[in-house]
């Protein structure tokens, strides 16, 4: 029974020709990662001569029973001082793998770390203290494996010495385990009773655990298999960014799942436009011929000219992704702040990024705790399933039919705050995919914003009538226009003169009113304008919809004058009439003004002057990303 | 010093119609640092990659010439203490031209302005540091890319990809956000900056071994002579050659295999004090 291996000189270093499978070793603290991993490394062989001779002497010297996972600690140590070996990531080898120890466990664990590592790896084992028993913490590393998407877990068993090599106790804590990961939908690749410390089950069967009949752990290890690209799955090649350095126009991402190849007939998921690929680009080479499968960065040109943003996905027609403006996900939240049916978040699904909304939260449980009891909000560190409202339709598919594209994380001010999987869509799913074929720019918006200093935006200025949206729209037009700036100013009473005279004041006709002034507002912030959009806009359902439109470009001023001070200005005479009763449907003197709640800027005209309130909108433009800032004031804080 | 063009792999060759073909090691590890250069260049809005003129920032740029079809989209910034080996500043200037590069050599200042506390070649690397500043106060650069891996030292194997510094430059290791998957934190606050890591998870030995299938140029320096060979390029007065028999790339693959000596073992700042650089990575350095 020798699985110890020397090490060889492969074809290649990392070689080519033993699979590198790169695992974590998670579970609740003191249950015996390190001890095991020291253990791991004599077992197969991976430790420098003479290392484990003189750890043994040391300790005799100072009188402590020597333990095994000194010598991480000793590696540790050696590392740090330059002394030793390669890597911080440990490696080893077993009869047929190389195996990379991905963070190899330390003192200061944190759940992030663990979050970072596992989510790059083929497998897992998790430990688990004969005595102690299933504890939170590795209820919740089961979890997050679940999560992350790693579907290889060999469970381990260590200080079955601390039972007296009890098979029952064995088998109750193998039963709890198998319960908790079969319940998340992992099943374990092996449960092996150990002790880590005097060596039973990790690479041999020993009389002490002869009831057991399984794999040792690195039989067990040499078992994974590092994880396949999903080539065998439906393409899904989410665009990351359109090139046109030269007189191509590449669209470029890496393929998910699945394969293409030139000549393919695709479909670009949301807009569901479609087209053929042309090329496959490539470099020094290019093009090159020949299918391309899962794991590989492309570029591909096609046959016409569509508007692709990143984010979109490319794939074959009859197997496209779901299109969808609201989808149900189980996540990890990480944030010290709850998170609360309600919250606004950023929702980023491979490339795509969408503001959302928190519609309902179901499952709110800490995964830690045995019993859940279920809470409203999910807490730092615990799980829920939560059903989401996207302000930009998505394309994507539940975790269970593509696990690469079905995953998200949410944003909080940005930082990564929490992640998860996709479980379902509400999907209207587009019968058939439209052949429509707009004509795009010819200009980058990299260019447009290098010329005017500034991102397109549209700012939305919303209010009661005589709040003084009109003035500040114009004193911030002429301010813009002074820097250099393009913006451009879209009235709601003028814009009703010609392109929405057809529309009058009834709540329907309202809303189609503001549909068309974002759809305008939102092309030319797209051009890399600055829509400035001085409109009532009095229902906040409408002004969600001009948001969702316009996403990310989006900038609602609220014009917070006092009503009475208003109706005292009165200059078109509205109020006086609407008071006289000669005008229907006039927003202001009844209570049917929706004031925002969550506006970038909040501005009362009755408390400055115009100048002022224009430096305020001027200074959340630029805090917003909106107008750049010049060099100067950069360098004035670094 | 070689300038003929790169060999091209008959890449052609290797893809049929019917299947595609499977990717070694070095495709994937490819992959993922493209896919990483693509993400931050699509994510921040002003980059450059720093180059060092070493062999990992030459892979570096290699792999940023595949991400983006043959060029460059974004400076190459080379912080310059002024003290490179003679060969590497004709390294620089000649492929910094044959490459196309947007090539910014910015200056470091004297080491007077240094914090005299450190170490002699601490204190020497954190003057590059500080001409690293400049250069970011200069051009208000939002991400700066970097050629480091988690191999090579162990306070870098708590790195991110997308690693945030605060307005000083500093690195808080204790308050880093997750990475899901491929999901990273690319916005910076205000006046802050990220690096950017697309070759964190290669090894020395991935380096090599990619380099000799590309056919990238490296400065001959690397390779052994009388004796002698150089595994880490940094100043030459705080850079020693390791000893070694290893003349070409082949055998440097080989002598790693059997190395236990550590990659930066040749460059004195890593020596001197336990904390050394430590501290120099919580103040900005690379």
């Amino acid at each position: 029974m020798n699985m110890i291996v020397t090490p060889a000189s492969p074809a290649t270093p990392n070689g080519t020709t033993r699979p590198q499978v790169r695992i974590v070793i998670v579970g609740h603290v003191d249950h015996g990662k390190s001890t095991l991993v020291g253990r791991l490394l004599h077992e197969t062989g991976s430790l420098p001569d003479g290392k484990l001779e003189m750890l043994k002497a040391v300790s005799a010297r100072r009188g402590m029973p020597f333990e095994w996972s000194f010598l991480l600690d000793a590696l540790q140590t050696e590392r740090d001082q330059g002394i030793t070996i390669d890597t911080t990531q440990i490696r080893f080898r077993t009869n047929s793998r190389d195996i990379v120890l991905i963070d190899a466990p330390g003192h200061a664990e944190f759940l992030r770390n663990m979050i970072t590592g596992a989510s790059q790896a083929d497998g897992a084992v998790l430990i688990i203290d004969a005595l102690e028993g299933v504890r939170d913490q590795t209820r919740r590393h089961g979890y997050l494996l679940h999560l992350l998407g790693v579907k290889q877990v060999a469970v381990v068993v260590n200080k079955m010495d601390r039972v007296d090599f009890s098979a029952d106790r064995f088998k109750a804590i193998s039963d709890e385990i198998s319960a908790h990961l079969n319940g998340l939908g992992v099943t374990p690749t092996a449960i092996i009773p150990i002790s880590a410390r005097d060596g039973d089950g990790v690479a041999e069967h020993t009389d002490r655990i002869g009831w057991y009949k399984g794999p040792t752990v690195v039989e067990a290890l040499d078992a994974l298999e590092p994880a396949r690209p999903l080539e065998s799955l439906a393409l899904r090649l989410p665009v990351q960014a359109i090139y046109k350095f030269d007189d191509r126009r590449i669209v470029a991402g890496r393929i998910e799942s699945g394969s293409l190849i030139a000549g393919d007939e695709i479909v670009i998921m949301p807009a569901g436009k479609i087209a053929k690929i042309k090329t496959v680009e490539s470099w020094p080479v290019t093009p090159v011929a020949g299918r391309h499968g899962a794991g590989r960065s492309v570029g591909i040109t096609l046959d016409r000219e569509l508007f692709i943003e990143r984010g979109d996905i490319v794939a074959h027609a009859a197997t496209a992704p779901r299109e969808t403006r609201r989808l149900r996900a189980r996540i990890f939240w990480l944030h010290d702040k709850p998170l609360a049916k309600g919250d606004q978040l950023l929702v980023r699904c491979g490339p795509k990024e969408s503001r959302a909304t928190v519609v309902a939260i179901e499952k709110a449980v800490d995964p830690g705790e045995l019993s859940s009891s279920e809470n409203k909000a999910i807490g730092r560190n615990h799980v829920g399933e939560i059903d989401i409202s996207l302000s930009n339709p998505i394309a994507t598919d539940p975790y269970t039919e593509n696990p690469r594209t079905g995953r998200l994380v949410i944003e909080v001010s940005g930082r990564i705050a929490g992640g998860g999987l996709v479980l379902s869509v509400d999907a209207g799913q587009r019968a058939v995919p439209v052949d429509i074929v707009p004509v795009e720019s010819a200009l980058r918006p990299d260019e447009r914003s290098a010329r005017y200093q500034h991102n397109g935006a549209v700012v939305w200025l919303t209010g009661l009538p005589a709040s003084g949206k009109s003035t500040l729209a114009k004193a911030l037009e002429r301010r813009l226009f002074t820097n250099g700036g393009s913006p451009i100013l879209l009235d709601g009473d003028t814009l009703r003169a010609g392109l929405n005279g057809d529309l009058g004041f009834s709540a329907a006709d309202r809303s189609e009113n503001i549909r068309r002034l974002a759809e305008v507002a939102t092309h030319l912030a797209r051009n890399g304008h600055i829509a400035i959009v001085a409109a009532v806009s009095p229902a906040r359902e409408d002004r969600a919809t001009a948001r969702r439109i316009a996403d990310t470009t989006f900038r609602e001023i609220h014009v917070a004058t006092p009503a009475e001070v208003c109706e005292e200005r009165d200059p078109k005479g509205h109020y006086k009439k609407a008071r006289a009763g000669a005008l229907a449907s006039f927003t202001g003197i009844g209570n049917d003004y929706e004031a925002p709640q969550a506006a970038e800027l909040v501005i009362d005209t009755s408390t400055r002057t115009v100048a002022e309130a224009a430096d305020e909108i001027e200074q959340m433009l630029k805090t917003s990303g909106v107008l750049f800032d010049d060099v100067v004031d950069l360098a004035a804080n670094i | 010093m070689s300038s003929k063009a790169p060999l091209a792999r008959a890449d052609s060759q290797e893809f049929s119609a019917d299947v595609a073909p499977s990717m070694d090691h070095l495709d994937q590890l490819e992959a993922q640092s493209i896919y990483i250069f693509r993400e931050a260049f699509a994510r921040l809005k002003k980059i450059a990659l720093l180059w060092s003129l070493g062999k990992d920032s030459n892979v570096m740029i290699w792999l940023a010439r595949k991400a983006f079809f043959g060029r460059m989209p974004f400076p190459a910034l080379h912080v310059d203490t002024g003290k490179k080996f003679p060969e590497m500043y004709r390294f620089r200037d000649h492929y910094g031209k044959e490459w196309d590069l947007d090539l910014r050599v910015e200056p470091c200042p004297p080491i007077d302005a240094v914090d005299p506390t450190l170490p002699p070649a601490a204190r020497s690397a954190a003057r590059k540091t500080e001409g690293l500043k400049m250069a970011l106060a200069k051009y208000g650069f939002d991400g700066l890319i970097a050629g480091i891996r988690r191999d090579e030292e162990a306070t870098r194997a708590k790195e991110r990809v997308f690693s945030p510094r605060g307005l000083e430059g500093n690195w808080d290791v204790r308050d880093q956000p997750p990475e899901f998957w491929d999901h990273f934190n690319a916005s910076p606050p205000q006046g802050a900056h990220l690096r950017i890591h697309p070759i964190l998870h290669w090894t020395e030995a991935d380096i090599w071994a990619y380099t000799k299938r590309e056919n990238i140029p490296i400065i001959p320096l690397y390779l052994s002579q009388n004796g002698k060979r150089y595994r880490s390029l940094g100043d030459q007065d705080i850079t020693n050659p390791v000893n070694s028999t290893a003349s070409t790339i082949d055998e440097i693959l080989i002598e790693l295999e059997q190395t236990k000596v550590p990659e930066r073992a040749g460059r004195a700042l890593d020596h001197e004090t336990e904390d050394a650089f430590e501290r120099l990575r919580v103040a900005g350095y690379l």
